[in-house]
C-alpha cells in the first residue's frame, strides 16, 4: 500500500456512491431504540420501490441527539428524521422518489444543539460507516499515518503533538506530547501503546460512541503514537460491557491489517505495529492505569503506587504509553491540520475540543463536542435545551464519581481543566449529568459513594474501609438519623480518604460529597436530627458554625 | 554506590541511594508505623500507615515504596499524619470482628500494637460486623477471616519466599478475602506445602497454628485423678 493506492481506494469509494444516501445511526443508543428494524425496513422499501440504483442505505455511527433516536439522515439534502420506526421507512423512501411528505418526524440540523458544536473527534461520526474501512479512507483516513511515516521523524511527531497543546482526555489532563516524549526517550527495546477504553463513569458514553462510530480513527491515532515512541505492539483495553464497540474494533483491526495499514511494514516502511484487544471484566478500577496494566498482564486488577509511572515501567516492566480513546481520536486531525490549527481552538491552557455525554434532567440528551472554554451554561442551556418539563437546573455533575456538583449559580464557568478543578470538580472523561430542582444532593453524594464503595478494589485501607463508612454516614444523614457529630466525622473521613488512598479512585471518591457540602451544605444540615429537633444538643453557636 | 543526604523529622542523615525512606528512617532510629510491610517481602504501599509528608511533593507518599533522594525534607509525625493513622486503624477495627480477648494473637498482634501506638481509645465508626468464615480444614493451621486485615503478607510470603503461590485475594472492596488455590478449603489445597511461612508473616491472629486458640485450650482435668490412682493403687488406668 502506498499513498496513490490509498487515494485510489478513497476515490473508488466516493465514485461508487449512489445519488441518494440514507444514513441510519447504528450506535448503541439508536440500536436500543430500534435502529436495526429501521435499517431492515429501509432496505426492503428501497428494494420494493426498485430504487436500488439510485439509493443506498448506510449503517453509520452516532449522530449525537441520542434522545430522539433512531436517527436517520438523508443525503445530499442532509435531512434529519428522528424517532423513526420501521413502518415509516417506506414513506421516507417514497418522499425521496417524488412522493408526498414522509410520515416520519423531521429533525432540525440547524438547531443550536448541532450548530453550536465543533466537531474534531466526532467529525466523521454519523457520516462514515464504522464497519467499512473504505468509508473511513474516503474521508482521508490513514493519510495522517502515511504523512507521519513518510514525511516526519518520530521526534517531529512528538513535537507536533506537544505544540498542539493536546492534553489527556481521560480526566487528569496531562500534556499528551510530554507523555509521548517521555516514552520516546526511554532507551528500552520493547515499548507498548495502550488505549484506555475502560470508560466506566455512570452516565458517560463518549468513548463508546467514538469506538462504535469511527473506530479506525482510534486505530490510526494509536499507530501514529506507536511510530512516535517506537512501539510495535498496542493494546486496546475495552470494557466487556461494550460488545458493539468490541465487534467494530475487531472488524476494523482485521480490515486495516488486510490493507497493510496495521501489521508488518506499514506503507512499505520499516514500521511494524500490531493491535490486540483486551476485554475488561467489569471492574471500574481497571480504568486506573496501573490496575489496567496488571489486568492486561493477566493479574488481579489492582493499582500500585506511582512512581514509577507507566512511561518508565508499564506493561511487563517496559515503557508504556497509555492514552484514552478521545486523546488518540484527536491525533489524526492534529497531524492532518497541523498543531497551530489545533492550538487555535480552546483556551490558553486547554486546547481543542471536549466531548461530553450530556444526560440527566436535560431536554437534549446526547453527545456534545464543544471547544474548550465553552461555558457550562452554553452546554446545558443552549445546546442541551435546559431542563425538560419547565424544570430549573440546580446543578451539573461533571467527572463521574471522581468529580463534583457545580451549582447553577456557577454555570458561567468556562469548561477547561483548571476552572473545573477550582470548583472542586474535574473535567474527567466527559460525563455531564444535569440535575433539576427535584434532585436531592445528599442522595446524589450517596449514589456516587455507593458506586465507589462497590468498585473499590480493596487493596488500600482508606478506600476499602473508608468508602463503606462514608456511605453509612451519608445513609444515616440522608434518612434523618444523623447528628452534627456525624457530619463532622463525615468531613474528616472525606479528608483522610482523599489524601491517604493509593490510587485515583479512592483519592477522588470523596469529591461528590465535598462538592455538595461546599455548595449545598444546607441540605445536609437540614437533615440532622439535632438540627431538626432543636433539642439543645446543637447549640445556637454550633448551628451558626455549621 | 551513591549516598544521599536527607532530613527526617529535623534530623539530617545519610542513606544509600537504593534505600527507601522507611529503611533510612529505621536505620536512623526513627520509627514509622507499618502494617503491610514486612522485611524480606516486596512492598505494596497498601496499608497507608507509613504515609509521610515530603516537602515539595504536594501529596503524602508511603515511606515503604518511596526511594530516598538528595535533599528530601520529610516529616513523619505531623498532627495530620497522626490523625490519618489513627483513623486507618479505627477503620480496620470496624471492618471485621477483632475481639482481642479471645484472639490467639492477643498480646502479640501488630494491629493491637498499632492501636496502642496511635492512641486509639475508641472507634468512631460503625462496626460492620461482617459474617466471616473460619477455615480449619488444614491439618496444622487455621484461617480466621474475622481477624484478617488484607495486608497480603501471607500472599507475598507464599509467592515470593516459598514459591508456592497458594494464597491470593478474591473479591473486591470490603468483601475481598484471602483465598487458597481456587478459593477452596485450605486443607484441600494442592499447592500448599504446609511450610507455615504465611502463618509467621501474618500480623494478626488471622492465620494461626492449630491448638493455640482460646477455644482449643482444653485442660485435661482427669490427669490429677489418674496420677493419684497410679500413686496410691499402683494402677495406671486411663
Amino acid at each position: 500500500m502506498d499513498l496513490n493506492e490509498l487515494i485510489e481506494l478513497a476515490e473508488k469509494e466516493i465514485l461508487g456512491r449512489k445519488p441518494l444516501r440514507i444514513r441510519i445511526c447504528t450506535a448503541a443508543g439508536c440500536l436500543s431504540s430500534g435502529a436495526k428494524a429501521v435499517k431492515q425496513a429501509m432496505d426492503a422499501a428501497v428494494q420494493a420501490a426498485g430504487l436500488g440504483e439510485q439509493m443506498e442505505v448506510s449503517e453509520v455511527g452516532c449522530m449525537r441527539l441520542c434522545c430522539e433516536g433512531p436517527l436517520v439522515a438523508v443525503d445530499p439534502e442532509n435531512t434529519l428524521y428522528q424517532r423513526v420506526s420501521g413502518d415509516q421507512a417506506a414513506s421516507i423512501v417514497a418522499s425521496l422518489n417524488g412522493g408526498g411528505p414522509p410520515s416520519a418526524t423531521k429533525g432540525d440540523f440547524s438547531q443550536p444543539f448541532f450548530t453550536r458544536q465543533k466537531a474534531i473527534v466526532l467529525e466523521n461520526s454519523g457520516l462514515v460507516e464504522p464497519e467499512r474501512i473504505e468509508s473511513y479512507l474516503a474521508v482521508g483516513g490513514y493519510q495522517a499515518l502515511y504523512k507521519c511515516l513518510r514525511e516526519l521523524t518520530p521526534a517531529h511527531v512528538v513535537e507536533e503533538i506537544t505544540a498542539s497543546g493536546l492534553r489527556g482526555r481521560g480526566g487528569a489532563g496531562y500534556p499528551t506530547g510530554v507523555k509521548w516524549g517521555m516514552v520516546a526517550k526511554m532507551p528500552a527495546e520493547r515499548k507498548f501503546v495502550v488505549c484506555n477504553a475502560d470508560e466506566g463513569d455512570p452516565g458517560a458514553f463518549m468513548d463508546r460512541s467514538v469506538l462504535e462510530s469511527d473506530p479506525h480513527r482510534v486505530l490510526e491515532g494509536m499507530a501514529i503514537a506507536a511510530y512516535a515512541i517506537g512501539a510495535s505492539q498496542g493494546y486496546i483495553y475495552v470494557r466487556g460491557e461494550y460488545p458493539l464497540a468490541i465487534r467494530r474494533l475487531e472488524t476494523g483491526i482485521r480490515q486495516a491489517k488486510r490493507l497493510g495499514l496495521l501489521g508488518s511494514q506499514i506503507f512499505e516502511s520499516s514500521f511494524d505495529f500490531k493491535i490486540d484487544l483486551r476485554i475488561g471484566a467489569g471492574a471500574f478500577v481497571c480504568g486506573e492505569e496501573t490496575a489496567l496494566i496488571h489486568s492486561i498482564e493477566g493479574q488481579r486488577g489492582v493499582p500500585r503506587p506511582r512512581p514509577p509511572y507507566p512511561a518508565e515501567s508499564g506493561l511487563w516492566g517496559c515503557p508504556t504509553l497509555i492514552n484514552n480513546v478521545e486523546t488518540f481520536a484527536n491525533v489524526p486531525a492534529i497531524i492532518r491540520e497541523g498543531a497551530s490549527w489545533f492550538a487555535s481552538i480552546g483556551t490558553e491552557k486547554s486546547k481543542g475540543t471536549k466531548v461530553f455525554a450530556l444526560a440527566g434532567k436535560i431536554k437534549n440528551t446526547g453527545l456534545v463536542e464543544v471547544p474548550m472554554g465553552t461555558s457550562l451554561r452554553e452546554i446545558v442551556e443552549t445546546i442541551g435545551g435546559g431542563a425538560p418539563d419547565g424544570g430549573t437546573i440546580k446543578a451539573v455533575q461533571t467527572g463521574g464519581p471522581s468529580g463534583g456538583c457545580i451549582p447553577a449559580s456557577l454555570l458561567d464557568t468556562p469548561v477547561d481543566y483548571e476552572s473545573l478543578a477550582r470548583l472542586g470538580s474535574i473535567m474527567g472523561s466527559g460525563g455531564m449529568i444535569v440535575m433539576d430542582q427535584t434532585t436531592d444532593m445528599v442522595d446524589v453524594a450517596k449514589f456516587f459513594m455507593e458506586f465507589c464503595m462497590d468498585e473499590s478494589c480493596g487493596k488500600c485501607i482508606p478506600c476499602r474501609a473508608g468508602t463503606v463508612q462514608l456511605h453509612r454516614l451519608l445513609s444515616k444523614i440522608g434518612s434523618g438519623q444523623g447528628t452534627s457529630h456525624d457530619l463532622a466525622t463525615l468531613e474528616s473521613l472525606c479528608e483522610m480518604v482523599k489524601h491517604a488512598s493509593l490510587c485515583g479512585l479512592g483519592q477522588s471518591a470523596p469529591n461528590p460529597v465535598l462538592s455538595t457540602l461546599a455548595y449545598f451544605r444546607e441540605e445536609y444540615v437540614a437533615r440532622l436530627r439535632d438540627h431538626a429537633e432543636g433539642n439543645g444538643r446543637a447549640s445556637a453557636a454550633q448551628s451558626a458554625a455549621l | 554506590m551513591a549516598v544521599k543526604t536527607l532530613t527526617i523529622d529535623g534530623t539530617l542523615l545519610s542513606a544509600r541511594e537504593e534505600q527507601t525512606v522507611l529503611q533510612a528512617a529505621r536505620d536512623a532510629g526513627i520509627a514509622i508505623p507499618t502494617l503491610c510491610q514486612l522485611d524480606g517481602l516486596s512492598t505494596v504501599g497498601a496499608c497507608r500507615m507509613c504515609l509521610v509528608d515530603i516537602e515539595g511533593t504536594g501529596r503524602l507518599l508511603p515511606a515503604c515504596t518511596t526511594r530516598v533522594a538528595e535533599g528530601m525534607v520529610i516529616h513523619t509525625k505531623t498532627e495530620r499524619l497522626q490523625s490519618y493513622r489513627r483513623m486507618i486503624v479505627e477503620l480496620l477495627f470496624a471492618e471485621r470482628n477483632h475481639i482481642c480477648a479471645v484472639c490467639v494473637a492477643n498480646g502479640a498482634c501488630e494491629l493491637q500494637d498499632l492501636a496502642i501506638e496511635v492512641g486509639m481509645d475508641h472507634v468512631r465508626f460503625d462496626y460492620l460486623h461482617p459474617e466471616c468464615s473460619v477455615d480449619i480444614s488444614h491439618k496444622r493451621f487455621g484461617l480466621d477471616h474475622n481477624r484478617c486485615v488484607l495486608c497480603t503478607r501471607c500472599v507475598r510470603a507464599c509467592d515470593e519466599v516459598e514459591g508456592a503461590h497458594t494464597w491470593d485475594v478474591a473479591g473486591r472492596g470490603t468483601a475481598a478475602r484471602v483465598i487458597t488455590d481456587m478459593a477452596q478449603p485450605w486443607g484441600t489445597s494442592e499447592t500448599c506445602t504446609s511450610c507455615g511461612k504465611c502463618v509467621q508473616a501474618c500480623p494478626t491472629g488471622a492465620l494461626f497454628i492449630k491448638g493455640m486458640t482460646v477455644a482449643e485450650s482444653r485442660k485435661d482435668r482427669s490427669e490429677i485423678g489418674f496420677l493419684v490412682t497410679a500413686r496410691e493403687k499402683k494402677q495406671w488406668v486411663v
